[in-house]
């Protein structure tokens, strides 16, 4: 029955409360251990482009990584995060969209853009905040963004791209819509997928983001990736109730919760997701369980917070997983990818040593895009700052040889 | 006394306090068990409970609003905003609620148990989002008090009366000085009043003022003015709201000058307020305009950090031409 409260009212006598937990989301999974399908389960079609692209991907990632991390260990990059663990849930949900569909993404989600092809230099030249860096220098590491790629730059602040994210997909919805009618007349050529991990499905804007997509209908796939730990705060101490599956469920949004480390299980859910967003012009959530293997971010040490043998439990390598399955399928071979990674590792020390030799930005790049053209008194502030520069050249080594 | 960094000595008054209240509580994200990515909390929640120190999830409007009621229930509510940057999203609750809760009730209810600590300031290469001073947004909220401390024994004693306080206050920690900044602190209670500016040095010829960590800054300034025959008088302000008018109109009635630095953006920053105030208290005694060395219109950079800051030798030149006006 349905009635102006817009709730079901199944008329019941007895004095009953329904428990959190009631709703119990099951969780897809495709592939075993060993690489092989589960008896029970169905692969996805997926071609050997796809499947080798999606590999190579998360290969770089790791290594990437494990670079970086060592590298910010030498003080050489002021900070890092990595997604150790969680390459097969970000990078095989990327490779099951389109390159146009848009992402918005928390931070952990370097795997995305590299699949989208965002190069090894572009990855170093952010790191290194120099003036090749898109971004012009100004966040920290890691805050990557791409226009030409459909990635939207990051923002610190946890959660505010989730209602964003439905905003821009209702936009994508919009030009598909029949004015006649109010209708969608056809499919939506591009949605947006919007990761955030499930610490920051706490924030308010993840309410407001969810809420406000299932009421408008916006194309949206919400990837909320349960990492089991937010800094040093474990799931548990964040949230009661299934997981972030059944929220989307309360929130009115079709939803399903996948194997994270499962490259094919995450792949079949966003191709799905992905098909229901666009033909049906609606939001869809999906919940990656994926332990984060490694530390939240180079500024904390999990040993303060988890046993060894907590992560002993969890060691489950997505990667590898993956790999034994294309190798079953006779796409790939040890003694290659042993060649490529070797390969890669070099190329990443000699872009690393590349991005460390470029200059700074420009002293004018502090002024400029706080405004579409500086208002006057950043003109004034800035014509000050390069003669105060200018008196005291030693002070400023950045910027100082370079103004004229 | 002992010798403490800050972040000792802000434990300190935390520890005095969950002792004295029973019903006291810590919370904030990663400040359980964890003691907060700072670290500001370490031990406590051994020493008390979980139930009383306690990890949040990860929602700062959901902080700020438990805050408020518990606030209002009458314990004690220390929450921690894990920076200052991520201190938006309570703002409706801190500046639509804890501001007003006394004054809509008719005193009905109030949080004035409630104290909000947060890392705030740049200097670390934190960029955009781990650099920010938002004092200016909350000082323009009548209802609120603002305190930044300077170092450990400031800190100590600031927040154990700002805790005292009987109204809702922000108490910004300086996170550059966090390690950086120690000093003897007294083990014991002590507290230092809120409201009022300290004069650290005495001088006839200009006034230097700041707060937080800017006060590093500018008493650098003072030491290469003095090298110059520059006598400065440095004052930390230590509270933004309410601020001490009468200490520094007292001293550039003296000096007939003033050099104000702060991090934040220069237009709209709490130094529009001291300047436009003084400059009223003091007209006809200045013997040149009063100077402002602060943060660019801008977000807070990444790669051209030093360039944004107001460094001791932006401070060195204001008080130049100040002294050449
Ligand atoms: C609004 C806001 N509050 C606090 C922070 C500090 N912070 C950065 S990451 C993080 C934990 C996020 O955990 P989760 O969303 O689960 O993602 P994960 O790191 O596990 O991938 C916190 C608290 C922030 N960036 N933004």
């Amino acid at each position: 029955m349905s009635n102006p409260n817009n709730v079901s009212l199944n008329i019941n006598h007895d004095l009953e409360f329904i428990d959190g937990h009631a709703l119990t989301i099951p969780t897809l999974s495709i592939l075993t251990e060993e690489g092989d399908i589960h008896p029970s389960a169905t692969a996805p079609t997926i071609s050997k482009h796809t499947a080798l692209k999606l590999y190579e991907t998360m290969r770089f990632i790791r290594l990437l990584d494990e670079r970086m991390q060592g590298a910010q260990r030498q003080g050489r990059v002021s900070f890092y995060m990595q997604c150790l663990g969680e390459e097969a849930a970000v990078t095989a949900s990327a490779a099951a969209l389109d390159q146009n569909d848009m992402i918005m993404a928390q931070y952990r989600e370097q795997a995305a853009l590299h699949y989208r092809g965002f190069t090894l230099d572009q990855f170093m030249n952010q790191m290194f905040s120099n003036e090749l860096d898109l971004g012009k220098g100004r966040q920290m590491p890691i805050h990557y963004g791409s226009k030409e790629l459909n990635y939207m730059t990051i923002s610190s602040p946890l959660g505010t791209q989730i209602p964003q994210a439905t905003g821009y997909a209702y936009g994508q919805k919009v030009k598909h819509i029949d004015a006649k009618t109010g209708e969608l007349a056809s499919t939506i050529d591009n949605v947006t997928i919007c990761y955030f991990g499930e610490g920051a499905a706490s924030e308010g804007d993840f309410h407001a983001g969810l809420n406000m997509a299932a009421v408008h209908k916006a194309p949206v796939i919400f990837f909320a990736r349960n990492n089991g730990y937010a800094i040093s705060t474990p799931a548990e101490e964040q949230f009661k109730g299934d997981g972030i599956a059944s929220r989307g469920v309360g929130y009115g949004i079709k939803t399903i919760r996948v194997d994270g480390s499962d490259a094919l299980a995450v792949f079949a859910a966003t191709q799905k997701a992905r098909e229901i967003a666009a033909t049906q012009g609606e939001p869809v959530l999906i919940e990656s369980i994926a332990y984060r293997l490694g530390a939240h971010s180079t500024s904390d040490d999990p040993s303060g917070y988890r046993s060894k043998d907590e992560e002993a439990n969890h060691k489950v390598c997505p990667i590898d997983k993956f790999k034994k399955w294309l190798i079953k399928q006779d796409w790939l071979n040890e003694e290659d990818d042993a060649k490529a990674k070797e390969a890669i590792r070099e190329d990443i020390l000699a872009a690393l040593k590349r991005a460390e030799k470029v200059q700074k930005p420009a002293l004018e790049e502090l002024i400029s895009d706080v405004y579409d053209t500086p208002i006057p008194s950043l003109t004034r502030q800035y014509n000050d700052l390069k003669a105060h520069i200018k008196q005291h050249p030693d002070a400023y080594p950045i910027t100082a040889g370079r103004i004229k | 006394m002992a010798k403490m960094n800050m972040l000792h000595a802000i434990n300190s008054a935390l520890d005095i306090t969950m002792n004295e209240h029973p019903q006291a509580c810590i919370f904030g994200e990663d400040v359980g068990y964890f003691g907060g990515v700072f670290r500001a909390t370490s031990g406590l929640q051994e020493k008390y409970g979980k139930h009383r120190v306690f990890n949040t999830p990860l929602t700062e409007q959901g902080i700020l609003g438990f805050a408020n009621g518990l606030a209002a229930f009458g314990a004690p509510a220390l929450a921690e905003i894990q920076f200052a940057d991520y201190i938006f999203p309570a703002f409706d609750q801190i500046v639509n609620e804890s501001a007003k809760f006394r004054y809509r009730s008719g005193n009905e209810f109030n949080v004035g148990n409630l104290t909000v600590r947060t890392p705030y300031g740049g200097g670390i290469a934190g960029g955009l989002y781990h650099s920010q001073s938002p004092e200016a947004y909350f000082a323009h909220t009548p209802g609120l008090k603002i305190v930044v401390p300077r170092n450990p024994y400031q800190a100590k004693g600031l927040l154990r009366a700002s805790i005292k306080d009987d109204n809702p206050v922000i108490f910004f920690e300086p996170k550059r000085l966090y390690r950086a900044s120690t000093g003897e602190v007294p083990e014991d209670d002590y507290t230092i009043e809120l409201g009022k500016a300290e004069v650290v040095q005495e001088g006839t010829d200009i006034t230097l003022l700041a707060w937080g960590a800017q006060m590093e800054i500018v008493e650098n300034s003072a030491k290469q003015a003095h090298e110059q025959g520059i006598s400065c008088e440095v004052i930390d302000l230590r509270s933004i709201l309410p601020w001490d008018v009468e200490t520094i109109a007292k001293s550039v009635t003296k000096t007939g000058r003033l050099v104000i630095s702060h991090e934040a953006p220069i237009t709209n920053g709490f130094g529009a307020e001291i300047a436009a105030t003084i400059q009223q208290e003091c007209f006809l005694h200045l013997e040149s305009p009063i100077m402002r060395v602060c943060g660019l219109d801008t977000p807070y950079p990444l790669a051209l950090e030093k360039e944004y800051v107001p460094d001791a030798l932006k401070v060195m030149a204001a008080i130049k031409q100040s002294m050449d006006f």
